[in-house]
């Protein structure tokens, strides 16, 4: 079935009320949800050996922490809505990322809070959210 | 950790009260060691006019061989190195661990150094333009060793509770051997590898490294530096001991990002020089082949060029040291093979691409401006050619030297770090002791003038090839059927590529 909605956040109250529309959109057409967590990852950064043993164990604790700090609560918070939820956390490129997870997840319509970036820095680097309505084969909701 | 800071400025002080007569007494004191650590490694074998080092001998058969039993890997396995590394076959659910392209980067960063500026120099000054022709065969051949011992490196790693990973020619020569009933044996050939790479570390990772570096620094000033080596080496000793003891990854984290733009930099004017010299590259070029075949004007002719070639080549991308391979173990992944199919590019990257095309800039020169470089040697005789087409270029190729030569330090330090814990433990004590004393040898580097330092660095990291080649032809059939099965499942696609899917 590809009536799956994907949310994707970061912790902040963006996500948060991205969450909420999602929800409700989801009552609404009996569709389950899939809540994400993007790590910004490269893999194309340059590492010292130290960082290179370590970088096992850290992703390993930087996983743990999005599930336990981010999503989990939601989970919770969310555990008699009787809707059906998925949590998953990944690394990569946000956007890409999230592109990606649309496809895997046989997602309809994604749902994301608008990050807070400065401007200079979406000016330098681009702004996730517009990447994402860019890349995005499916309807993206931009939740401000 | 402040105590350990102000006992190091304590020494700062005390020696710069010293004065500059130190730099001649450490280095009348050194230069006999060097010489006869030097006879005993490069044990010659004369063959009529040239010499030829038995452990160059050892190391040319040993990537001889690898090429041949593991059938051409290193062209086979060239196309899908590149995948690999481009990340074709990176499982989306294991993102976020090491990538190939990250372990290149580490690997290559510890390679690509003075050597790719200054050993060509020295290469082309004693071997003649025909010492090119076999530093580019031996980066070819070298592709193949460096397959064997990074897949090695990979399968025989220790990984410990914590997660953390220790790897290398000590672990694989180690559980290697005694898999095939020699355990004593192989405890021997991992300990005698460890005390080498150990060793190693404070030579060619290290003093070096920080020599060179200073050598370039005080041509560009002018001798301005002169007799303040030790002055230099300590400034040095203090980033490198902020990076590795103090754990300031910032400084790291910058020089490993400047890094690859100095490399293209550099390139990128070598070309211009080359290109500028257009005129001459055919005759540049026919010098290397009739040099590399004929040796004229070179001791010991063709042999001797082909000798100085090949030592020069190893001394720059380090196959047959092992070396890479402590860096590559520090990978997560569940097929050693992909590490080793990497590590292919680094010989390429290294020797086939960057030192050719040092040895171009000075070959070119050289038929265009005979006598271009005087009596400079080594960097400075590289800066000089640079600096017939762009003056102010010895400033950007000084810096350029010191910033090669730190990332290298770094990369070494853990080098010789895996050395030490293989034979002292991972105890953090014992580690902060080592680290303090590779911050000496920076220093140290700094005080010795280059000719016993390049005999002992050059003797320290041939001496290690013996055990780490020796167990590489003992377990090159383990590697081989690891090989082949890997082959077979990208062929069936039981290994996946992602990118293809991704496409369809």
């Amino acid at each position: 079935m590809s009536d799956n909605i994907l949310v994707a956040l970061d912790g902040s109250e963006c996500g948060k009320r991205a969450l909420n529309a999602a929800v409700k959109h989801a009552k609404l057409t009996g569709s389950s949800l899939v809540l994400t967590y993007v790590i910004d990852w490269s893999p194309y950064s340059f590492n010292t050996p130290e960082e290179n043993e370590q970088r096992h164990k850290r992703r390993e604790s930087e996983i743990q922490r999005a599930h336990d700090s981010v999503l989990n609560p939601e989970l919770m918070a969310l555990s008699d809505s009787g809707l059906e939820i998925k949590t998953v956390v990944r690394h990569g490129k946000i956007a890409a990322t999230l592109v990606d997870l649309t496809r895997e997840y046989s997602i309809a319509q994604i749902y994301i809070g608008r990050i807070g970036e400065s401007r200079l820095h979406s000016m330098i680097f681009g702004s996730v959210t517009a990447a994402l309505v860019q890349a995005s084969s499916v309807p993206v909701t931009v939740v401000p | 950790m402040s105590r350990l800071f102000l006992a190091f400025n304590l020494m700062v002080i005390s020696l710069a009260n010293a004065h500059a007569g130190i730099d001649e007494t450490i280095n009348n004191a050194t230069a006999p060691i060097a010489e006869l650590i030097g006879k005993i490694v490069f044990f010659k074998i004369p063959i009529g006019e040239a010499n030829l080092p038995v452990v160059v001998l050892w190391l040319v058969a040993g990537a001889v061989f690898f090429t041949i039993y593991m059938g051409f890997i290193n062209l086979r396995g060239f196309k899908h190195a590149i995948e690999l590394v481009r990340g074709d076959y990176a499982d989306p659910n294991s993102h976020g661990e090491v990538s190939h392209f990250q372990a290149l980067a580490t690997a290559v960063s510890g390679t690509v150094g003075i050597g790719n500026i200054g050993g060509v120099a020295v290469a082309v000054t004693v071997g003649g333009p025909g010492a090119t022709f076999w530093l580019i065969m031996a980066g070819f051949l070298g592709m193949s060793t460096k397959f064997v011992e990074c897949t090695l490196g990979v399968k025989y790693r220790e990984e410990f509770a914590d997660g953390h990973v220790s790897g290398g020619p000590m672990y694989y020569l180690r559980k290697g051997f005694s898999e095939r009933g020699m355990e004593g044996f192989g405890k021997f050939m991992g300990t005698f590898y460890a005390i080498g790479i150990f060793i190693g570390a404070l030579g060619i990772g290290n003093m070096f490294q920080s020599n060179q570096a200073y050598v370039q620094m005080n041509t560009v000033t002018n001798g301005a530096l002169d007799g303040y080596g030790w002055l230099f080496g300590l400034l040095m000793a203090g980033v490198v001991f902020m990076v590795i003891v103090g754990g300031i990854k910032s400084i790291a984290k910058v020089t490993e990002k400047i890094v690859p733009f100095m490399a293209i930099f550099y390139c990128f004017f070598a070309l211009i020089v080359i290109f500028m010299n257009i005129s001459v590259i055919p005759q540049a070029i026919a010098n290397i082949f009739s040099g590399a075949f004929t040796g004229e004007g070179v001791a010991g002719g063709a042999l001797g060029a082909m000798i100085i070639g090949f030592q020069r080549a190893v001394f720059s991308n380090e196959a047959g040291i092992g070396s890479a391979s402590i860096a590559h173990s520090a990978v997560k992944t569940n097929e050693p093979v992909t590490e080793g199919v990497v590590s292919l590019l680094e010989p390429f990257i290294d020797t086939i691409v960057i030192c050719t095309i040092t040895a171009l800039v000075i070959g070119t020169t050289q038929v265009a401006y005979p006598g271009f470089a005087g009596d400079a040697q080594g960097v400075a005789m590289t800066s000089a050619a640079f600096q017939t087409k762009f003056e102010w270029f010895p400033y950007p190729l000084a810096f350029a030297a010191l910033l090669f030569a730190f990332s290298t330090m770094i990369s070494w330090s853990y080098y010789g770090l895996k050395g030490w814990t293989y034979l002292f433990g991972e105890g953090e004590a014992g580690q902060t002791i080592y680290k303090i004393m590779f911050c000496a040898f920076v220093a140290l580097g700094c005080v010795v003038q280059l000719g016993p330092i390049l005999d002992i660095s050059d003797a320290l990291v041939f001496l290690i090839c013996v055990p780490n080649i020796l167990g590489l032809y003992f377990l090159a059939p383990i590697v081989k059927r690891e090989m082949e099965s890997y082959f077979s499942r990208i062929k069936s696609g039981e290994i996946k590529n992602f990118r293809k899917a991704r496409a369809q």
